[in-house]
């Protein structure tokens, strides 16, 4: 009966469509934290490939394993993580240990000299905290805010953690301006400031962060591996999942994208980093209004209008479309894919999931769709190296059309009474 | 509510205050460096090498042979990655800010002959032994470490015509005598013949890595054998020097060794430190390679080239060793 909600117009969001302070002041707490993170890890993403090949000379293959080292270790631990959350019912506690190593991981860094094994370590740990805060995150922001403004709270905190991750380089490129790029102190001074930032990000989540506290009584009969595993069982959490593998299935990765879009064009590869710019710029502009969409129209067609975006920009990687209009046609497209699918999809699940499992379950269609996603990028690969890049990019349009219809079949309001 | 604010406000200036003291305190820390002299690229009986000493970073310099620990030649020139043979240098090094690289191919004086910018990190530079033939290899990185792709490129430049290949990844490529096509190759650590035209370099491919015998007239390359990789020609051409991935699993680290081309056999060095670096051939019978010591701080070490004796350190606070006269 739960799903019966998804598609239809919110007619409560009406009355407080005009105020997006009405999202809830923890929503803005919350965005406000992964907003401040975001620059911390960033500008440390944005010079670790410098630091690890020039600062500490890692050969082709060993930088390469960085890339692969915890895809199956951080899927995992977000389970645990989700669980823990609603088992101990401290869903900021358990955001806030994931905070507090990410944070506390920038200073590994600088300890971890040039040992490789030390710098693994020190990365699978800081992932590690990545995979252990974001679902007790996202259970918190459906805590917090009523239930027909959901999309637009997830459309206001992913729109201000873009912007993080948007200001992180520049901010990285400030420090290295300032202490000099070819001083030895450069890399060390980026990761110290780089904490400080994270550190300030998890001053504010202890202090304005509100967790929200059921009774125990109500609770703790309800949370346990058994319950957890009763989730699977429920009609709509299962839908949810089939959905989120499905929507998984249908990406085929950024870096396959911006490799065919560079294919396509043949464009200088200095431009490779602007294009990931491109896509977090539309992102960035979309991901409220169109969060605020989805409470007015439905989540559903707006998942769905997403993943036709998608579509289309595989379409356009094999059309004949050229030049300039190519490439902001796609990363305008592929931004507001992400920002019409990436919060809204937790803004359909957060309400199918009862309170006191909301984490688990968040982190469960997550791990689906990062283990769909992870999938779809290896077949994708194959697909690329066997048929080729034109055939390959073609298939994942089918596919991405065939996703709309089997999420449209799957998720589509009914009755079921 | 007021009194969060105040400790928030409180945090946010004291860790601020931590992040703009430190940034002060190492930009205080830089300084810049006096060259010592000029460093000639003419061969003659000189290990040229980047510096790693705390005060001149970066910048190219020599040795003698004779006494490679001894009083070295520091030039202005800086670098991220060097290497020299008959008299033509290159330099790999920043182009501006951070984010964008060039190529830089040096005359015997260290003078500019000509820059072409790179994309992407580099990683190895060579020079074949005439001097005519260069190559080098960057990593090109997507915008994120985290699941993001990484992949390198291996270019070549003829300086005698002017021919330049951006990335090997067009040529026609035979694996075990299959003609081969896949989205994932990577080729690095390029290492030229005595003929100016054939080259030996590393492909990876489907999780493989190869030693690969390459033809730059011909736009070919085949497949040799696995795990060979940063192949390193020896002056007379019958060996390659390479370091390979310990039980092909490079997780545990590499082991430097020799393969006699003709022999088809695979000596270890005596060297058990786990090397990653391209090896340089000092002369016939002896490798030189780069080993981290802390962040910023490399040594050159040499080992000889039939798997006897032991390491030695040859340079300290050096790296990119290049014999000017193997």
């Amino acid at each position: 009966m739960y799903l019966s909600t998804i598609g239809r117009r919110e007619h409560a969001a009406t009355g407080s469509r005009r105020k997006l302070s009405a999202v809830g002041a923890n929503v803005f707490a919350l965005g406000a934290v992964s907003l401040v993170t975001d620059v911390s890890s960033e500008m440390v993403t944005a010079i670790l490939p410098v630091y690890l090949v020039l600062g500490l000379h890692l050969s082709p293959a060993a930088y390469g394993l960085f890339d692969g080292l915890y895809t199956g270790a951080t899927a995992l631990l977000r389970l645990v993580g989700g669980y823990v959350a609603d088992r101990v019912r401290r869903r900021k506690a358990v955001a806030g240990v994931g905070y507090a190593l990410s944070a506390v991981m920038k200073l590994g860094l600088l300890a971890a000299g040039a040992s490789a094994t030390a710098i693994g370590a020190v990365i699978t740990l800081d992932r590690a905290g990545k995979g252990l805060r974001t679902a007790p995150r996202d259970a918190l922001i459906t805590l917090s805010a009523p239930e027909p403004l959901l999309g637009r709270a997830f459309g206001v905190h992913r729109a201000m953690d873009s912007v993080g991750a948007f200001a992180g380089p520049l901010v990285a490129l400030g420090v290295l301006a300032a202490v000099g790029a070819t001083n030895p102190e450069a890399f060390d001074a980026v990761f110290v400031v780089s904490f400080c930032i994270a550190a300030i990000g998890v001053l504010l989540l202890v202090l304005f962060v509100r967790d929200r506290r059921t009774p125990r009584t109500t609770q703790s009969a309800s949370v346990s591996p058994r319950a957890a595993l009763a989730l699977l069982r429920g009609r709509g959490v299962r839908r949810l999942l089939v959905a989120a593998c499905v929507l998984g299935l249908a990406t085929v990765g950024d870096g396959f994208v911006y490799l065919l879009l560079q294919h396509k064009e043949d464009v200088a590869t200095g431009w490779f980093p602007l294009l990931a710019v491109g896509t977090n710029l539309s992102y960035l502009l979309l991901a409220a209004p169109l969060g605020a969409l989805a409470d007015r129209i439905g989540r559903l067609p707006v998942v769905l209008g997403g993943y036709g975006a998608l579509a289309v920009v595989y379409l356009l990687l094999a059309g004949p479309v050229s030049g300039w209009p190519l490439f902001a046609l796609a990363l305008a497209l592929y931004g507001a894919f992400y920002a019409a699918t990436d919060g809204v999809l937790m803004a359909l699940a957060g309400p199918l999931l009862p309170e006191a499992l909301r984490t688990t379950g968040i982190s469960l269609v997550q791990t689906a769709q990062a283990l769909a996603y992870f999938a779809s990028s290896v077949l994708f690969g194959l697909a690329w190296q066997f048929w080729g890049a034109e055939l390959a990019i073609g298939v994942a349009a089918g596919a991405a059309v065939l996703a709309i219809g089997v999420t449209f079949v799957v998720l589509s309001p009914r009755r079921t009474s | 509510m007021k009194a969060r604010i105040l400790i928030a406000l409180a945090g946010v200036l004291v860790l601020a205050g931590v992040a703009v003291a430190y940034v002060g305190f190492a930009s205080a820390r830089n300084h810049d460096v006096t060259a010592t002299g000029s460093v000639s690229l003419v061969p003659g009986p000189r290990l040229l090498f980047r510096s790693t000493a705390d005060a001149d970073r970066g910048h190219v310099a020599t040795v003698a042979v004779t006494d490679p620990g001894g009083a070295r030649t520091v030039s202005p020139l800086s670098c991220a990655r060097v290497y020299a043979a008959g008299g033509t240098g290159l330099c790999l090094r920043p182009d501006g800010d951070l984010t964008t690289y060039q190529l830089v191919v040096l005359d015997e004086r260290l003078l500019s002959r000509r820059e072409i910018p790179l994309v992407g990190l580099p990683n190895r530079a060579r020079v074949s032994a005439s001097g005519r033939m260069l190559a080098w290899t960057v990593f090109v990185t997507g915008d994120s470490y985290n699941g993001g792709m990484f992949s390198t490129r291996a270019g070549i430049l003829d300086t005698a015509t002017g021919d330049l290949a951006g990335t090997l990844e067009d040529y026609a490529v035979t694996l075990d005598g299959k003609p081969y096509q896949a989205a994932d190759l990577n080729f690095w650590g390029v290492t030229f013949t005595r003929d100016d035209r054939q080259f030996y370099a590393t492909m990876s491919t489907a999780g493989h890595r190869y030693l690969v015998a390459g033809d730059f007239a011909a736009h070919t390359i085949r497949t040799l054998r696995e795990n060979v990789e940063c192949p390193s020609l020896s002056p007379d051409g019958t060996r390659v020097a390479f370091k390979s991935a310990i039980d092909a699993d490079p997780a545990k680290g590499w082991r430097l060794s020799v393969l006699d081309l003709t022999r088809s056999v695979v000596t270890p060095l005596a060297e058990t430190r786990s090397v990653d670096d391209q090896p340089a051939w000092l002369d016939n019978h002896t490798i030189g390679y780069g080993i981290p010591r802390g962040p910023g701080h490399s040594d050159v070490w040499s080992s000889p080239a039939d798997g006897s004796g032991a390491p030695k350190l040859l340079i300290p606070d050096a790296e990119s060793p290049a014999a000017l006269s193997p």
